[in-house]
Protein backbone atom coordinates (compact mmCIF):
# COMPACT_ATOMS: atom_id res chain seq x y z
CA UNK A 1 0.00 0.00 0.00
CA UNK A 2 2.03 2.91 -1.25
CA UNK A 3 -0.08 5.56 0.53
CA UNK A 4 1.18 4.51 3.94
CA UNK A 5 4.61 3.37 2.76
CA UNK A 6 6.56 6.61 3.51
CA UNK A 7 4.85 6.95 6.88
CA UNK A 8 5.60 3.34 7.85
CA UNK A 9 9.22 3.71 6.76
CA UNK A 10 9.65 6.88 8.82
CA UNK A 11 7.80 5.36 11.77
CA UNK A 12 10.38 2.57 11.73
CA UNK A 13 13.34 4.92 11.30
CA UNK A 14 12.30 7.58 13.82
CA UNK A 15 10.37 5.67 16.47
CA UNK A 16 10.59 1.89 16.41
CA UNK A 17 14.25 1.22 15.63
CA UNK A 18 15.51 4.04 17.90
CA UNK A 19 13.40 2.74 20.79
CA UNK A 20 14.94 -0.72 20.39
CA UNK A 21 18.42 0.77 20.12
CA UNK A 22 17.78 2.92 23.19
CA UNK A 23 16.74 -0.10 25.24
CA UNK A 24 19.83 -1.96 24.02
CA UNK A 25 22.15 0.95 24.94
CA UNK A 26 20.70 1.14 28.43
CA UNK A 27 22.10 -2.27 29.42
CA UNK A 28 25.62 -1.58 28.14
CA UNK A 29 28.48 0.70 29.10
CA UNK A 30 28.60 2.06 25.54
CA UNK A 31 30.33 5.40 25.07
CA UNK A 32 30.12 7.13 21.70
CA UNK A 33 33.44 6.53 19.94
CA UNK A 34 34.58 3.81 22.35
CA UNK A 35 36.24 0.75 20.83
CA UNK A 36 34.76 -1.90 23.06
CA UNK A 37 31.40 -2.20 24.74
CA UNK A 38 30.15 -4.76 27.19
CA UNK A 39 26.83 -5.90 28.54
CA UNK A 40 26.35 -4.76 32.13
CA UNK A 41 22.69 -5.60 32.79
CA UNK A 42 20.84 -3.18 35.04
CA UNK A 43 24.01 -1.61 36.39
CA UNK A 44 23.21 1.76 34.75
CA UNK A 45 19.87 1.98 36.53
CA UNK A 46 21.45 1.07 39.87
CA UNK A 47 24.09 3.72 39.25
CA UNK A 48 21.44 6.31 38.35
CA UNK A 49 19.60 5.93 41.65
CA UNK A 50 22.90 6.12 43.54
CA UNK A 51 24.14 9.13 41.55
CA UNK A 52 23.78 12.26 43.74
CA UNK A 53 23.70 14.57 40.69
CA UNK A 54 20.90 12.66 39.01
CA UNK A 55 18.92 12.34 42.24
CA UNK A 56 19.26 16.10 42.78
CA UNK A 57 18.08 16.65 39.20
CA UNK A 58 15.08 14.42 39.82
CA UNK A 59 14.26 16.17 43.10
CA UNK A 60 14.65 19.64 41.57
CA UNK A 61 12.37 18.69 38.68
CA UNK A 62 9.75 17.46 41.13
CA UNK A 63 10.00 20.69 43.15
CA UNK A 64 9.68 22.68 39.91
CA UNK A 65 6.60 20.66 38.91
CA UNK A 66 5.05 20.98 42.37
CA UNK A 67 5.24 24.78 42.04
CA UNK A 68 4.25 25.06 38.38
CA UNK A 69 1.32 22.60 38.28
CA UNK A 70 -1.02 24.01 40.97
CA UNK A 71 -0.20 27.68 40.31
CA UNK A 72 -0.20 27.26 36.53
CA UNK A 73 -3.55 25.45 36.58
CA UNK A 74 -5.55 27.36 39.20
CA UNK A 75 -4.30 30.82 38.33
CA UNK A 76 -5.19 30.08 34.71
CA UNK A 77 -8.65 28.96 35.79
CA UNK A 78 -9.13 32.20 37.70
CA UNK A 79 -8.01 34.28 34.72
CA UNK A 80 -10.26 32.28 32.39
CA UNK A 81 -13.29 32.86 34.65
CA UNK A 82 -12.62 36.60 34.68
CA UNK A 83 -11.89 36.81 30.94
CA UNK A 84 -14.92 34.69 30.02
CA UNK A 85 -17.39 37.25 31.36
CA UNK A 86 -15.80 40.23 29.61
CA UNK A 87 -17.71 41.15 26.50
CA UNK A 88 -15.88 43.91 24.69
CA UNK A 89 -12.42 43.59 26.21
CA UNK A 90 -12.13 39.79 25.92
CA UNK A 91 -9.93 39.84 22.79
CA UNK A 92 -7.49 42.20 24.47
CA UNK A 93 -7.08 40.02 27.58
CA UNK A 94 -6.70 36.91 25.45
CA UNK A 95 -3.85 38.54 23.55
CA UNK A 96 -2.15 39.84 26.69
CA UNK A 97 -2.17 36.48 28.46
CA UNK A 98 -1.48 34.32 25.42
CA UNK A 99 1.46 36.31 24.07
CA UNK A 100 4.08 34.50 26.23
CA UNK A 101 2.98 31.14 24.78
CA UNK A 102 4.03 32.16 21.27
CA UNK A 103 7.28 33.84 22.28
CA UNK A 104 10.59 32.02 21.88
CA UNK A 105 11.43 30.91 25.41
CA UNK A 106 15.19 31.08 24.88
CA UNK A 107 14.96 34.76 23.97
CA UNK A 108 12.51 35.51 26.77
CA UNK A 109 14.75 33.75 29.31
CA UNK A 110 17.54 36.24 28.51
CA UNK A 111 14.99 39.02 29.04
CA UNK A 112 14.11 37.54 32.44
CA UNK A 113 17.79 37.33 33.30
CA UNK A 114 17.97 41.07 32.75
CA UNK A 115 14.60 41.84 34.46
CA UNK A 116 15.75 39.97 37.57
CA UNK A 117 19.29 41.37 37.54
CA UNK A 118 20.30 42.38 41.09
CA UNK A 119 21.32 45.95 40.20
CA UNK A 120 20.13 46.65 36.63
CA UNK A 121 16.73 44.98 36.67
CA UNK A 122 13.43 46.75 37.36
CA UNK A 123 12.18 43.94 39.61
CA UNK A 124 14.90 44.42 42.16
CA UNK A 125 14.62 48.19 41.72
CA UNK A 126 10.97 47.88 42.80
CA UNK A 127 11.89 45.60 45.70
CA UNK A 128 14.49 48.05 47.02
CA UNK A 129 12.08 50.97 46.49
CA UNK A 130 9.69 49.25 48.91
CA UNK A 131 12.55 49.10 51.39
CA UNK A 132 13.56 45.45 51.13
CA UNK A 133 16.94 43.92 50.41
CA UNK A 134 17.50 43.05 46.72
CA UNK A 135 16.77 39.39 45.97
CA UNK A 136 19.40 37.27 44.23
CA UNK A 137 16.93 35.40 42.05
CA UNK A 138 19.68 33.91 39.90
CA UNK A 139 22.63 34.00 42.30
CA UNK A 140 21.17 32.33 45.38
CA UNK A 141 21.22 28.57 44.59
CA UNK A 142 18.11 27.85 46.64
CA UNK A 143 16.11 30.39 44.63
CA UNK A 144 17.07 29.05 41.18
CA UNK A 145 14.29 26.47 40.89
CA UNK A 146 11.55 28.80 42.22
CA UNK A 147 12.73 31.54 39.82
CA UNK A 148 12.56 29.17 36.88
CA UNK A 149 9.17 27.98 38.09
CA UNK A 150 7.94 31.59 37.91
CA UNK A 151 9.11 31.79 34.30
CA UNK A 152 7.47 28.42 33.61
CA UNK A 153 4.18 29.65 35.07
CA UNK A 154 4.48 32.89 33.08
CA UNK A 155 4.73 30.85 29.91
CA UNK A 156 2.04 28.26 30.58
CA UNK A 157 -0.74 30.52 31.94
CA UNK A 158 -2.09 31.69 28.59
CA UNK A 159 -2.10 28.17 27.18
CA UNK A 160 -4.09 26.83 30.13
CA UNK A 161 -6.38 29.87 30.11
CA UNK A 162 -7.40 29.14 26.51
CA UNK A 163 -8.12 25.49 27.35
CA UNK A 164 -10.30 26.58 30.27
CA UNK A 165 -12.08 29.14 28.09
CA UNK A 166 -12.94 26.36 25.64
CA UNK A 167 -14.18 24.25 28.55
CA UNK A 168 -16.32 27.12 29.85
CA UNK A 169 -17.87 27.72 26.43
CA UNK A 170 -18.94 24.08 26.35
CA UNK A 171 -20.97 24.44 29.57
CA UNK A 172 -24.44 25.40 28.51
CA UNK A 173 -25.88 28.76 29.53
CA UNK A 174 -29.19 27.03 30.34
CA UNK A 175 -27.53 25.04 33.07
CA UNK A 176 -26.36 28.23 34.75
CA UNK A 177 -29.81 29.74 34.39
CA UNK A 178 -31.47 26.66 35.90
CA UNK A 179 -29.17 26.76 38.92
CA UNK A 180 -29.77 30.48 39.35
CA UNK A 181 -33.56 29.90 39.42
CA UNK A 182 -33.04 27.03 41.84
CA UNK A 183 -31.65 29.54 44.27
CA UNK A 184 -27.89 29.55 43.83
CA UNK A 185 -27.72 33.36 43.70
CA UNK A 186 -24.13 33.63 44.83
CA UNK A 187 -21.54 33.34 42.01
CA UNK A 188 -19.36 31.22 44.30
CA UNK A 189 -22.24 28.76 44.83
CA UNK A 190 -22.88 28.63 41.11
CA UNK A 191 -19.19 28.00 40.47
CA UNK A 192 -19.07 25.13 42.96
CA UNK A 193 -22.33 23.48 41.90
CA UNK A 194 -22.07 23.82 38.11
CA UNK A 195 -18.87 25.21 36.65
CA UNK A 196 -16.30 23.28 38.66
CA UNK A 197 -17.87 19.80 38.21
CA UNK A 198 -18.59 20.45 34.54
CA UNK A 199 -14.99 21.56 34.00
CA UNK A 200 -13.71 18.25 35.41
CA UNK A 201 -12.45 16.73 32.13
CA UNK A 202 -10.87 20.03 31.06
CA UNK A 203 -9.12 20.41 34.40
CA UNK A 204 -7.81 16.85 34.17
CA UNK A 205 -6.44 17.54 30.70
CA UNK A 206 -4.84 20.82 31.78
CA UNK A 207 -3.19 19.18 34.81
CA UNK A 208 -1.74 16.41 32.62
CA UNK A 209 -0.36 18.71 29.91
CA UNK A 210 1.05 21.10 32.52
CA UNK A 211 2.80 18.29 34.38
CA UNK A 212 4.31 16.87 31.19
CA UNK A 213 5.67 20.25 30.15
CA UNK A 214 6.93 20.83 33.71
CA UNK A 215 8.95 17.60 33.58
CA UNK A 216 10.45 18.77 30.28
CA UNK A 217 11.87 22.03 31.67
CA UNK A 218 15.06 22.68 29.74
CA UNK A 219 15.36 26.04 27.94
CA UNK A 220 15.36 28.23 31.03
CA UNK A 221 18.08 26.09 32.61
CA UNK A 222 20.15 26.07 29.42
CA UNK A 223 20.03 29.87 29.19
CA UNK A 224 20.07 31.01 32.81
CA UNK A 225 22.34 28.61 34.66
CA UNK A 226 23.70 25.92 32.33
CA UNK A 227 22.68 23.44 35.01
CA UNK A 228 25.03 24.76 37.67
CA UNK A 229 24.62 23.65 41.26
CA UNK A 230 21.10 24.15 42.56
CA UNK A 231 19.46 24.06 39.15
CA UNK A 232 20.09 20.51 37.92
CA UNK A 233 16.96 19.21 36.22
CA UNK A 234 16.09 15.92 34.56
CA UNK A 235 16.43 16.87 30.89
CA UNK A 236 19.54 18.96 31.41
CA UNK A 237 21.23 16.11 33.31
CA UNK A 238 20.24 13.83 30.45
CA UNK A 239 21.61 16.29 27.90
CA UNK A 240 24.95 16.56 29.69
CA UNK A 241 25.45 12.81 30.12
CA UNK A 242 24.37 11.88 26.62
CA UNK A 243 25.67 14.69 24.46
CA UNK A 244 28.39 16.53 26.39
CA UNK A 245 30.09 13.65 28.20
CA UNK A 246 29.13 10.95 25.64
CA UNK A 247 28.14 8.44 28.33
CA UNK A 248 25.69 6.93 25.87
CA UNK A 249 24.81 3.78 27.80
CA UNK A 250 24.25 5.61 31.07
CA UNK A 251 22.28 8.40 29.36
CA UNK A 252 20.09 5.75 27.71
CA UNK A 253 19.07 4.43 31.11
CA UNK A 254 18.32 7.99 32.29
CA UNK A 255 16.25 8.48 29.12
CA UNK A 256 14.19 5.40 29.95
CA UNK A 257 13.54 6.73 33.45
CA UNK A 258 12.47 10.07 31.95
CA UNK A 259 10.29 8.26 29.41
CA UNK A 260 8.63 6.20 32.13
CA UNK A 261 7.66 9.40 33.98
CA UNK A 262 6.27 11.01 30.82
CA UNK A 263 4.36 7.86 29.86
CA UNK A 264 2.72 7.59 33.26
CA UNK A 265 1.69 11.23 33.01
CA UNK A 266 0.44 10.94 29.44
CA UNK A 267 -1.71 7.83 29.75
CA UNK A 268 -4.57 10.00 30.91
CA UNK A 269 -3.93 12.42 28.09
CA UNK A 270 -3.96 9.79 25.35
CA UNK A 271 -7.18 8.29 26.66
CA UNK A 272 -8.65 11.76 26.54
CA UNK A 273 -7.29 12.62 23.09
CA UNK A 274 -8.64 9.38 21.71
CA UNK A 275 -12.11 10.66 22.41
CA UNK A 276 -11.69 14.27 21.46
CA UNK A 277 -8.89 16.51 20.22
CA UNK A 278 -8.69 19.74 22.14
CA UNK A 279 -8.98 22.91 20.09
CA UNK B 1 -19.83 48.96 46.01
CA UNK B 2 -21.47 48.47 42.62
CA UNK B 3 -18.62 50.29 40.92
CA UNK B 4 -16.18 48.07 42.77
CA UNK B 5 -17.89 44.93 41.49
CA UNK B 6 -17.91 46.33 38.00
CA UNK B 7 -14.28 47.40 37.83
CA UNK B 8 -12.68 44.83 40.10
CA UNK B 9 -12.26 42.17 37.36
CA UNK B 10 -10.66 44.72 35.05
CA UNK B 11 -8.29 45.85 37.77
CA UNK B 12 -7.23 42.27 38.58
CA UNK B 13 -6.84 41.35 34.92
CA UNK B 14 -4.96 44.57 34.27
CA UNK B 15 -2.48 43.87 37.04
CA UNK B 16 -1.94 40.36 35.72
CA UNK B 17 -1.54 41.58 32.16
CA UNK B 18 1.07 44.08 33.35
CA UNK B 19 3.15 41.20 34.72
CA UNK B 20 2.62 39.11 31.57
CA UNK B 21 3.61 41.93 29.21
CA UNK B 22 6.39 43.53 31.27
CA UNK B 23 9.11 41.26 29.78
CA UNK B 24 8.08 42.21 26.24
CA UNK B 25 7.96 45.90 27.09
CA UNK B 26 11.32 45.79 28.88
CA UNK B 27 12.90 43.84 26.02
CA UNK B 28 11.77 46.33 23.40
CA UNK B 29 12.54 49.38 25.52
CA UNK B 30 16.07 48.19 26.30
CA UNK B 31 16.64 47.37 22.64
CA UNK B 32 16.19 51.05 21.67
CA UNK B 33 18.00 52.56 24.65
CA UNK B 34 21.62 53.66 24.85
CA UNK B 35 23.94 51.73 27.22
CA UNK B 36 24.12 54.71 29.61
CA UNK B 37 20.37 54.70 30.18
CA UNK B 38 20.18 50.97 30.83
CA UNK B 39 21.71 51.62 34.22
CA UNK B 40 18.98 54.04 35.20
CA UNK B 41 16.27 51.34 35.59
CA UNK B 42 13.38 53.51 34.48
CA UNK B 43 10.16 52.32 32.88
CA UNK B 44 9.72 55.66 31.09
CA UNK B 45 8.92 54.71 27.47
CA UNK B 46 10.85 57.39 25.58
CA UNK B 47 14.62 57.04 25.68
CA UNK B 48 16.63 60.22 26.07
CA UNK B 49 19.00 59.05 23.40
CA UNK B 50 17.61 56.81 20.70
CA UNK B 51 20.10 53.96 20.24
CA UNK B 52 18.01 51.47 18.26
CA UNK B 53 20.29 51.63 15.21
CA UNK B 54 23.39 50.92 17.31
CA UNK B 55 21.82 48.04 19.20
CA UNK B 56 20.19 46.33 16.25
CA UNK B 57 23.22 46.64 14.00
CA UNK B 58 25.38 45.27 16.79
CA UNK B 59 23.01 42.33 17.21
CA UNK B 60 23.16 41.68 13.47
CA UNK B 61 26.94 42.24 13.29
CA UNK B 62 28.24 40.37 16.33
CA UNK B 63 26.55 37.13 15.28
CA UNK B 64 24.86 36.26 11.96
CA UNK B 65 21.38 37.06 13.27
CA UNK B 66 19.85 37.16 9.78
CA UNK B 67 21.45 33.81 9.00
CA UNK B 68 19.80 32.35 12.12
CA UNK B 69 16.44 33.62 10.90
CA UNK B 70 17.01 32.17 7.42
CA UNK B 71 18.02 28.83 8.99
CA UNK B 72 14.85 28.87 11.07
CA UNK B 73 12.72 29.48 7.98
CA UNK B 74 14.45 26.71 5.98
CA UNK B 75 14.19 24.16 8.78
CA UNK B 76 10.60 24.99 9.81
CA UNK B 77 9.18 24.98 6.28
CA UNK B 78 11.23 21.94 5.29
CA UNK B 79 9.80 20.05 8.24
CA UNK B 80 6.24 21.24 7.60
CA UNK B 81 6.25 20.34 3.89
CA UNK B 82 7.55 16.81 4.46
CA UNK B 83 5.19 16.32 7.41
CA UNK B 84 2.20 17.17 5.23
CA UNK B 85 3.45 15.07 2.30
CA UNK B 86 3.88 11.98 4.48
CA UNK B 87 0.94 12.41 6.87
CA UNK B 88 -1.90 13.27 4.49
CA UNK B 89 -1.78 10.10 2.33
CA UNK B 90 -1.25 7.92 5.40
CA UNK B 91 -4.20 9.52 7.17
CA UNK B 92 -6.34 9.15 4.05
CA UNK B 93 -5.49 5.45 3.79
CA UNK B 94 -6.22 4.92 7.49
CA UNK B 95 -9.51 6.77 7.31
CA UNK B 96 -10.92 5.61 3.99
CA UNK B 97 -9.09 2.54 2.64
CA UNK B 98 -8.94 -1.06 3.79
CA UNK B 99 -5.52 -2.68 3.90
CA UNK B 100 -3.84 -5.38 6.00
CA UNK B 101 -2.20 -4.06 9.16
CA UNK B 102 -4.43 -0.98 9.37
CA UNK B 103 -5.37 -1.58 13.02
CA UNK B 104 -1.75 -2.24 13.95
CA UNK B 105 -0.56 0.94 12.25
CA UNK B 106 -3.19 3.02 14.04
CA UNK B 107 -2.18 1.51 17.38
CA UNK B 108 1.50 2.23 16.72
CA UNK B 109 0.70 5.83 15.81
CA UNK B 110 -1.29 6.39 18.99
CA UNK B 111 1.52 4.80 21.01
CA UNK B 112 4.08 7.02 19.26
CA UNK B 113 2.05 10.11 20.24
CA UNK B 114 3.18 9.68 23.83
CA UNK B 115 6.90 9.46 23.01
CA UNK B 116 8.62 12.86 23.23
CA UNK B 117 11.57 13.78 21.01
CA UNK B 118 13.82 13.92 24.07
CA UNK B 119 13.41 10.14 24.43
CA UNK B 120 14.43 9.47 20.82
CA UNK B 121 17.23 12.01 20.71
CA UNK B 122 20.02 9.73 21.92
CA UNK B 123 19.73 6.87 19.36
CA UNK B 124 18.96 9.33 16.54
CA UNK B 125 22.02 11.37 17.48
CA UNK B 126 24.23 8.26 17.48
CA UNK B 127 22.81 7.23 14.10
CA UNK B 128 23.43 10.66 12.58
CA UNK B 129 26.92 10.79 14.09
CA UNK B 130 27.78 7.39 12.60
CA UNK B 131 26.45 8.53 9.22
CA UNK B 132 28.60 11.71 9.48
CA UNK B 133 25.49 13.83 9.11
CA UNK B 134 25.71 16.06 12.18
CA UNK B 135 25.75 19.78 11.40
CA UNK B 136 23.41 19.57 8.42
CA UNK B 137 19.92 20.90 7.78
CA UNK B 138 18.86 17.28 7.30
CA UNK B 139 19.97 16.39 10.84
CA UNK B 140 17.89 19.25 12.24
CA UNK B 141 14.78 18.11 10.36
CA UNK B 142 15.18 14.34 10.52
CA UNK B 143 13.27 13.42 13.72
CA UNK B 144 10.32 15.58 12.68
CA UNK B 145 9.84 14.39 9.10
CA UNK B 146 6.97 12.21 10.27
CA UNK B 147 4.40 13.80 12.54
CA UNK B 148 2.32 11.07 14.14
CA UNK B 149 0.23 13.88 15.55
CA UNK B 150 -0.59 15.08 12.02
CA UNK B 151 -1.61 11.57 10.97
CA UNK B 152 -3.78 11.25 14.06
CA UNK B 153 -5.41 14.64 13.53
CA UNK B 154 -6.00 14.26 9.78
CA UNK B 155 -7.30 10.72 10.27
CA UNK B 156 -9.95 12.05 12.64
CA UNK B 157 -10.84 14.88 10.32
CA UNK B 158 -10.86 12.80 7.08
CA UNK B 159 -13.15 10.19 8.61
CA UNK B 160 -16.06 12.62 8.51
CA UNK B 161 -15.67 13.15 4.76
CA UNK B 162 -18.71 11.57 3.01
CA UNK B 163 -17.97 8.17 1.41
CA UNK B 164 -20.57 8.81 -1.33
CA UNK B 165 -18.50 11.63 -2.79
CA UNK B 166 -15.40 9.42 -2.85
CA UNK B 167 -17.38 6.64 -4.57
CA UNK B 168 -18.76 9.08 -7.13
CA UNK B 169 -15.27 10.45 -7.79
CA UNK B 170 -13.94 6.94 -8.35
CA UNK B 171 -16.75 6.32 -10.88
CA UNK B 172 -15.73 9.50 -12.68
CA UNK B 173 -12.23 8.15 -13.03
CA UNK B 174 -10.42 10.15 -10.34
CA UNK B 175 -7.30 8.39 -9.12
CA UNK B 176 -6.88 7.75 -5.38
CA UNK B 177 -4.12 10.37 -5.28
CA UNK B 178 -6.44 12.99 -6.73
CA UNK B 179 -9.22 12.03 -4.33
CA UNK B 180 -6.84 12.31 -1.39
CA UNK B 181 -5.20 15.63 -2.23
CA UNK B 182 -7.88 17.43 -4.22
CA UNK B 183 -11.10 16.34 -2.52
CA UNK B 184 -10.60 15.00 0.97
CA UNK B 185 -7.83 17.38 2.06
CA UNK B 186 -9.86 20.33 0.78
CA UNK B 187 -12.58 19.37 3.24
CA UNK B 188 -10.10 19.61 6.11
CA UNK B 189 -8.44 22.96 5.44
CA UNK B 190 -9.05 24.30 8.99
CA UNK B 191 -7.21 21.27 10.41
CA UNK B 192 -4.40 21.81 7.92
CA UNK B 193 -4.11 25.48 8.90
CA UNK B 194 -4.14 24.72 12.61
CA UNK B 195 -1.57 21.96 12.24
CA UNK B 196 0.71 24.20 10.17
CA UNK B 197 0.69 26.88 12.86
CA UNK B 198 1.33 24.27 15.53
CA UNK B 199 4.27 22.78 13.64
CA UNK B 200 5.88 26.10 12.68
CA UNK B 201 5.67 27.54 16.19
CA UNK B 202 6.95 24.35 17.83
CA UNK B 203 10.01 24.09 15.58
CA UNK B 204 10.79 27.80 15.45
CA UNK B 205 11.03 27.78 19.24
CA UNK B 206 12.73 24.40 19.70
CA UNK B 207 16.14 24.42 21.33
CA UNK B 208 16.75 20.85 22.51
CA UNK B 209 17.32 19.05 19.21
CA UNK B 210 19.30 21.78 17.38
CA UNK B 211 21.52 22.08 20.45
CA UNK B 212 22.37 18.38 20.08
CA UNK B 213 23.06 18.13 16.36
CA UNK B 214 24.41 21.59 15.52
CA UNK B 215 27.67 23.10 16.70
CA UNK B 216 28.29 25.21 13.59
CA UNK B 217 27.12 28.79 14.21
CA UNK B 218 26.20 29.21 10.54
CA UNK B 219 23.56 26.48 10.78
CA UNK B 220 21.97 27.55 14.05
CA UNK B 221 18.22 28.22 14.10
CA UNK B 222 17.06 31.27 16.12
CA UNK B 223 16.90 29.78 19.65
CA UNK B 224 20.36 28.21 19.37
CA UNK B 225 21.67 31.41 17.79
CA UNK B 226 20.27 33.36 20.72
CA UNK B 227 22.10 31.04 23.10
CA UNK B 228 25.40 31.57 21.22
CA UNK B 229 24.77 35.32 21.22
CA UNK B 230 24.02 35.40 24.95
CA UNK B 231 27.31 33.55 25.57
CA UNK B 232 29.28 35.96 23.37
CA UNK B 233 27.79 39.07 24.96
CA UNK B 234 27.60 37.46 28.42
CA UNK B 235 25.71 40.38 29.87
CA UNK B 236 28.10 43.06 28.71
CA UNK B 237 25.75 44.77 26.29
CA UNK B 238 22.11 44.41 27.24
CA UNK B 239 20.92 46.76 24.49
CA UNK B 240 22.26 44.52 21.74
CA UNK B 241 21.18 41.36 23.56
CA UNK B 242 17.61 42.63 23.82
CA UNK B 243 17.70 43.73 20.19
CA UNK B 244 18.60 40.15 19.27
CA UNK B 245 15.81 38.79 21.46
CA UNK B 246 13.36 41.20 19.80
CA UNK B 247 14.39 40.11 16.30
CA UNK B 248 13.93 36.42 17.18
CA UNK B 249 10.64 36.82 19.02
CA UNK B 250 9.06 39.24 16.55
CA UNK B 251 8.00 36.88 13.72
CA UNK B 252 5.86 34.65 15.92
CA UNK B 253 4.43 37.55 17.92
CA UNK B 254 3.51 39.47 14.74
CA UNK B 255 1.92 36.37 13.18
CA UNK B 256 0.00 35.79 16.39
CA UNK B 257 -1.34 39.34 16.42
CA UNK B 258 -2.37 39.06 12.75
CA UNK B 259 -4.03 35.63 12.95
CA UNK B 260 -4.98 35.27 16.60
CA UNK B 261 -7.79 32.76 16.11
CA UNK B 262 -5.72 30.39 13.93
CA UNK B 263 -2.80 30.69 16.28
CA UNK B 264 -4.74 29.82 19.40
CA UNK B 265 -6.45 26.93 17.59
CA UNK B 266 -3.11 25.63 16.34
CA UNK B 267 -1.11 25.87 19.51
CA UNK B 268 -3.75 24.51 21.84
CA UNK B 269 -4.53 21.60 19.53
CA UNK B 270 -2.40 19.50 21.79
CA UNK B 271 -0.73 19.86 25.11
CA UNK B 272 2.37 18.12 23.86
CA UNK B 273 4.91 20.83 23.20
Amino acid sequence: MFFVFPAVLLLLAIYIIPMIVLAAFSVTDYQLGALSTSFIGLENFRKAFADPVFMRALLNTVIYAVIVIPVGVFLALGIALLVYNRKRSRAFWEIAYFLPVTATLVAMATVFQFLLHPSLGPVNAAITWFGFEPVGFLSNPSLLIPTMAIIGIWQVLGFNMVLFLAGLTAISKDLHEAVRIDGAKNPVDRFLTVTWPMLGPTTMFVVVTTSISAFKVFETVAVLTKGRSGSEVLLYALYLEGFEYSNTGYAASLTLIFLAIVLILSIGQTLHMDRKVHY
Amino acid sequence: MLALRKYMPHAVLGLGAFVMLLPFYWMFLTSIRSPAEIFSVSLWPIPQKFAAVDNYSRAAGQVPMLKFMANGVIVCFGILIVQILTAVPAAYALAKLRFPGRKLLLTLIIAALTVPIQALALPLFVGLAKAQMLNTYFAMMMPFLLSVFAIFLFNQSFRSYPDEIIEAARMDGFSELEICWRLVLRGSLPSLAAFSVFSLVAHWNDLYWPMIVVTDTNLAPPPLGMLFFADVESGANYGALMAGATIITAPMVVCFLLARKHFIAGITMTGVK
